[in-house]
């Protein structure tokens, strides 16, 4: 990683009452690089990215940005009310007043320009997500922060997603934090991954990650769907084994 | 002469024509109930305004404003839903504001006025500030719509956009304390809320664009209140009500008219 950095979070610390969301976090993010934050439920990842983003005030800790850095981001999910009629050319012209050729290109480097006219809310899973990915492009992000940029979205058109999140960085050498559920349907399209459970459990290389102990713990060997199960006991468990693997795994991040 | 039906005429076309957009703000942010107690707090600002004796519209607009903020304030703890709060807010305004009236012994106050509006009482004063008010709400509107819609559509997004999403979201409440204070006149604290998205519902069906939407909706707003005036002259009905009574007639037409064919 020997890009320049975009932002980093150094210590961040988030505590709602006595709720522990996140526990001493350290996270740099560099130009033309895909981050992958993987964790379970209730891991804290979309906390981290509201942290990141200036939503959220963190407890503890500080967020650096690159001075005048751009970021595009695409949340989870929206819900805009169906009172609101609204079409998708409209949904990217606000608030900045863009112009048609600007909107038409955004929604083409997406493979959405079809939709231009729709309604909002006549979208598919698929198709609103690519019109959030087209807003947070039409900002012409140095980094671009995706909250689980496929969900609802079935699974060839997951595939197809991540290969155009794939595809734009290549093409505007930007830096990419992204959320995820599952590492191993965005494996290739990865540079570094995160392993969050309240504090950085591992990260690194995708493969170095996917044969960590933390990892394996956390999400079972080939198990991402039990992971639920694993939401509580293994905090306990690894704070006592310090494995370190390549990258810096369970290195000195726990509290 | 007939002057009190021309004032009443002018001032529910005002309070009509502003409550369009923002009554479509209301709907998108679903923010009704907000508006709900908003409307029982004015009673409790004429109180206090008599109090104090300052101008009344003005105390109307101090005490919403005061209790957006409470609101805003409150929303911070986490142990009571906002619907719950917004539920002991009104209520517990609508009362305080009676208790304090009848505690105000030199004063008598018609308070059905101020319930359900005393339209045909509308003097050239109130109207001269009905107009004064209605022009700069319709001025911040236009000069603040780009943002305002922002913020309705996602407020997570425009705050990443680099918009000042709290200081949007206080204009919007300061801008409906202003219509509240204005439309009590017209329709009373307890039916303003209809003003604001009864026209704004029945618009949605005929729009394709938000802007199309607040046109739409002052326009059927203006209608309702020219109805409504004519009700009350020719079946000597209660102003107010009628208004709303139209207001719904009009919702109602254009909710079950058979869907145009595209």
């Amino acid at each position: 990683m020997s890009n320049p950095d975009l932002a980093r979070l150094d210590g961040v610390s988030l505590r709602f009452g006595n709720k522990s969301v996140l526990n001493n976090v350290n996270l740099p993010l560099h130009n033309d690089c895909i981050t992958t934050l993987i964790g379970p439920n209730g891991a804290g990842k979309s906390s981290l990215v509201k942290v990141l983003l200036g939503l959220v005030k963190p407890t503890e800790g500080t967020v650096w940005t690159k001075p005048s850095l751009r970021i595009g981001y695409m949340p989870q999910k929206i819900q805009i009310d169906r009172t609101l009629p609204l079409t998708v050319k409209r949904f990217l012209q606000i608030p900045h007043g863009y112009n048609q050729n600007d909107i038409e290109a955004a929604l083409a480097s997406v493979g959405a320009e079809h939709l231009v006219d729709y309604s909002i809310h006549d979208l598919s899973g698929g198709e609103m997500q690519r019109t959030l990915l087209a807003r947070a492009l039409l900002r012409n992000p140095d980094l671009l922060v995706l909250d689980e940029p496929v969900q609802g979205v079935d699974i060839n058109g997951q595939t197809e997603l991540y290969r155009l999140i794939t595809d734009i960085r290549k093409e505007r050498k930007c830096g990419v934090l992204m959320i995820s559920h599952d590492l191993h349907l965005v494996m290739s399209s990865t540079d570094h991954v995160v392993c969050l459970n309240k504090h950085v459990c591992c990260s690194g290389h995708p493969e170095a990650v996917s044969a960590d102990p933390a990892y394996i713990e956390l999400f079972g060997a080939s198990h991402a769907s039990t992971l639920a199960l694993y939401n509580h006991h293994h905090n306990h468990s690894h704070d006592m084994h310090g494995n370190v693997v390549e990258g810096d795994c369970c290195g000195g991040d726990h509290a | 002469m007939l002057d009190f039906i021309i004032y009443a005429l002018i001032a529910g076309l005002s309070v009509a024509i502003v409550a369009g957009p923002l009554g479509a703000f209301v709907v998108w942010r679903r923010m009704a109930y907000f508006g709900d107690t908003l409307a029982h707090s004015a009673l409790l600002g004429i109180a206090l305004g008599i109090l104090f004796d300052i101008n009344l519209s003005l105390a109307v607009v101090l005490c919403c404003v005061a209790l957006a903020l409470g609101l805003v304030a409150m929303q911070r703890q986490h142990w009571i839903a906002t619907d719950t709060l917004l539920g002991i807010m009104a209520h517990s305004a609508l009362s305080l504001g009676l208790v304090a009236i009848s505690l105000l012994d030199n004063v008598r106050i018609d308070l059905q006025a101020y319930l359900f509006g005393d339209l045909l009482a509308i003097t050239p004063e109130d109207l001269k500030w009905i107009l004064l008010g209605g022009i700069a709400v319709l001025a911040a509107i236009y000069w603040l719509w780009k943002p305002l819609l922002a913020i309705t559509i996602n407020e997570e997004l425009a705050q990443v956009e680099g918009i000042q999403v709290a200081r949007y979201r206080l204009a919007l409440m300061l801008l409906i304390a202003m219509v509240i204070a204005g439309a009590m006149k017209l329709v009373g604290v307890l039916l303003i809320t209809s003003l604001l998205i009864m026209p704004a519902a029945a618009a949605r069906r005929m729009s394709a664009t938000p802007e199309q939407m607040a046109i739409f909706a002052s326009m059927l707003g203006s209608v309702a209140v020219v109805g409504g005036i004519a009700l009350s002259w020719f079946a000597d009905t209660p102003a107010g009500p009628s208004v709303v009574v139209c207001a719904l007639v009009i919702f109602l037409l254009i909710f079950f008219a058979p869907r145009p064919r595209a």
